[in-house]
């Protein structure tokens, strides 16, 4: 049982990056209809960015926390501009080969700068050390990476439901010409929602550090895992993103725990899932059907 | 996905003028440009190294595989490292433990290839556009994972090693005779990939990539149709596999990479969607480069390549032929006027 709760723990915690790489993609497509290939990259980034600023600049987790997803964001909406907007109104595969290029080019220059063996991250000494749940004891970080991703999880529904902002952004999602009509500029949210997308890669890259070694790689196999999480949730929906996100989290940890005797099916588990929701909802468990072809 | 994204209005896939453009060109420029094609391909070993003249051939058959798909279906595959892969280590595996002659190992790596296809096809074609692109990046990363977990047979990270080049007792080691020898097949394969483009079941296709619905309404089953042309580029590509593990007589891991399949969507763009001979050109260009840029020491090899995406997706997005096809046109038509 304890095992049990623990493996189910892990899960939840590696979940937690799924979900944010997962709704920052969600948030991207639906306002632009892009799939934003270089989104690991920007994870990579946010975890190299905060390793960096520790190690060169003295700077600690907590305002990495808050300086790589603003800078990154930034970034993200200097290349909308450049880039990215500019292929918008053709077929969304080209902005896939673009961002495609675009992560083949940050990983590179990563890797010329630093090369590509790991560093280590030191776990900030206020989440040092573990939290007591009666049946086991549970590492600190971890605990607040789960609580940090649910928080924003939560706090960017809320955004999206529950304020003008998020009104307006939905509507532009859904209906941009309607919304255009009633007079609001849907293009000026274009880039701001395509940096905010950005940022939460960039805020899952920085949780990473302490967790996960930091390499100019680290963003890449990940992002295909997110691929497949995003095409079993349904990438039109936020919601089913996220959930998606927190249940593969789950299922993979399950699997390493409980299949650890057949290694191809532990580390394959994802893209099981993925072919059975394809075979029963093509469209994703949270997806509408999109138009027959 | 809503449906905006879907309707072929809104898509306005790039391949249409290159088929256009091929299809009107007078006779006699295609037989010239025939001709020219295969005195280059008979000399290339003599201008370049043997070696990148035989990567320039493997990948030339890979590029057309992934072109029968984006140009002629419209479908952008994006995990055709998967087939590429599989089969240059079904291929080395034949090859090492069987001990057929060469050509025999590639055609059962690349029924293999065509066999993997079936399952990965069957699901992919149920969705379309970008969601495509991702559950096929997707299953290649499995193919990927399976690849490295089983190394009992696929040796892990250190790949196969030498994979021999048997032919009926003839010396192959040479990379220049070996080129020769593998010519005839990539002449078939892609002769193949042309009759195909060109026969009923071709025009099928392009019905289906310029307008799904319309196909549908004319009682053709495009599911079928779309993992038919799947499973043809599979075995397409997966030749090419075989011929390059065979080539390389080592099969890393690298072959079933991401970055194999997003290279070989590359080289696509860059030659030109929809035109095959645009794959041929674009694999003899980014083949060319990379060994030029990897003999002169540069080591962030991703850089150019990303660089050269990043361009050619923004500036030059109906790649060389393409323009190149359109440019002639124009010219003849001016003429006759």
């Amino acid at each position: 049982m304890t095992g049990f709760l623990q493996n189910t723990f892990n899960g939840l915690v590696s979940g937690a990056f799924y979900a944010l790489l997962a709704l920052g993609l969600a948030v991207i497509f639906g306002m632009l209809r892009v799939v934003n290939f270089a989104h690991g990259a920007f994870y990579m980034l946010g975890a190299f960015g905060a390793y960096v600023l520790l190690t060169e600049a003295g700077v600690p987790f907590w305002a990495a926390l808050v300086i790589m997803p603003v800078g990154l964001a930034l970034l993200g909406m200097a290349l909308e501009r450049a880039f990215v907007h500019r292929l918008t109104r053709l077929d969304p595969l080209y902005n896939f080969l673009l961002t495609f290029g675009l992560t083949l080019i940050l990983q590179d220059l990563v890797k010329l700068r630093y090369g590509v063996q790991s560093s280590p991250y030191e776990t900030p000494s206020a989440l040092n050390g573990s939290v007591d749940f009666g049946l086991f004891d549970f590492p600190t970080y971890r605990v607040f990476i789960l609580g940090f991703a649910v928080a924003v999880c939560v706090g960017v529904w809320w955004v999206l439901t529950r304020t003008r902002v998020g009104m307006v952004v939905r509507a532009c999602t859904e209906r941009p010409e309607l919304t255009r009509a009633f007079g609001i500029d849907v293009g000026r949210w274009v880039t701001p929602v395509f940096g905010f997308g950005i940022g939460l890669a960039g805020l899952a890259g920085v949780l990473a550090a302490p967790m996960r070694a930091v390499n100019p790689l680290m963003g890449a196999d990940l992002i295909i895992v997110v691929f497949a999480v995003v095409v079993i949730g349904g990438l039109g929906s936020i919601f089913g993103s996220v959930a998606a996100g927190f249940g593969i989290g789950l299922v993979q940890a399950w699997g390493e725990a409980y299949l650890s005797d057949f290694p191809i099916i532990s580390q394959t588990i994802v893209f099981i899932v993925m072919a059975v929701v394809l075979l029963w909802r093509p469209a994703g468990l949270f997806g509408r059907e999109e138009a027959p072809a | 996905m809503t449906s905006t994204v879907d309707t072929p209005a809104e898509a306005a896939h790039p391949a249409r003028s290159g088929l256009v453009a091929v299809a009107r060109a007078p006779g006699w420029v295609r037989y010239a440009l025939l001709a020219a094609g295969l005195v280059v391909a008979l000399w290339l070993p003599n201008g370049l190294y043997p070696a990148v003249a035989v990567d320039i051939l493997c990948w030339a058959l890979f590029a057309v595989a992934v072109d029968l798909l984006l140009g002629f279906t419209g479908l952008m595959s994006f995990g055709h490292a998967a087939f590429w892969g599989a089969s240059a280590y079904v291929t080395g595996l034949v090859a090492i433990h069987v001990g057929l002659p060469f050509p025999l190992a590639v055609l059962a790596g690349a029924l293999a290839a065509a066999v993997l296809a079936v399952p990965i096809g069957y699901l992919a074609v149920k969705r379309t556009g970008i969601y495509f692109a991702m559950v096929t990046l997707a299953f290649a990363q499995m193919v990927y994972y399976i690849a490295n977990e089983w190394r009992s047979v696929t040796q892990g990270e250190n790949g196969l090693q030498g994979v021999p080049r048997s032919f009926f007792g003839l010396d192959l080691t040479d990379d220049y005779y070996f080129y020769y020898a593998i010519l005839p097949i990539v002449l078939l394969g892609l002769a193949g990939a042309w009759r195909v483009v060109h026969s009923p079941f071709g025009r099928v296709l392009v019905g289906i990539r310029d307008n799904p619905a319309r196909a549908r309404a004319l009682g053709y089953p495009v599911h079928r149709y779309k993992l038919t042309v799947f499973v043809l580029s599979g075995f397409i590509a997966g030749l090419g596999g075989g011929l390059f593990a065979v080539g390389h007589r080592f099969v890393s891991l690298e072959v079933l990479h991401w970055t194999t399949s997003g290279k070989a969507v590359i080289v696509v763009v860059l030659g030109g969607i929809g035109t095959l001979w645009g794959g041929v050109l674009g694999a003899g260009l980014v083949i060319r480069l990379e060994d030029w840029l990897s003999f002169s020491g540069f080591e962030a090899i991703g850089l150019v390549t990303g660089g050269i995406f990043v361009l050619v997706v923004l500036l030059f997005r109906r790649g060389i032929w393409g323009t190149a096809s359109a440019l002639a046109l124009r010219w003849w038509a001016s003429r006759r006027r």
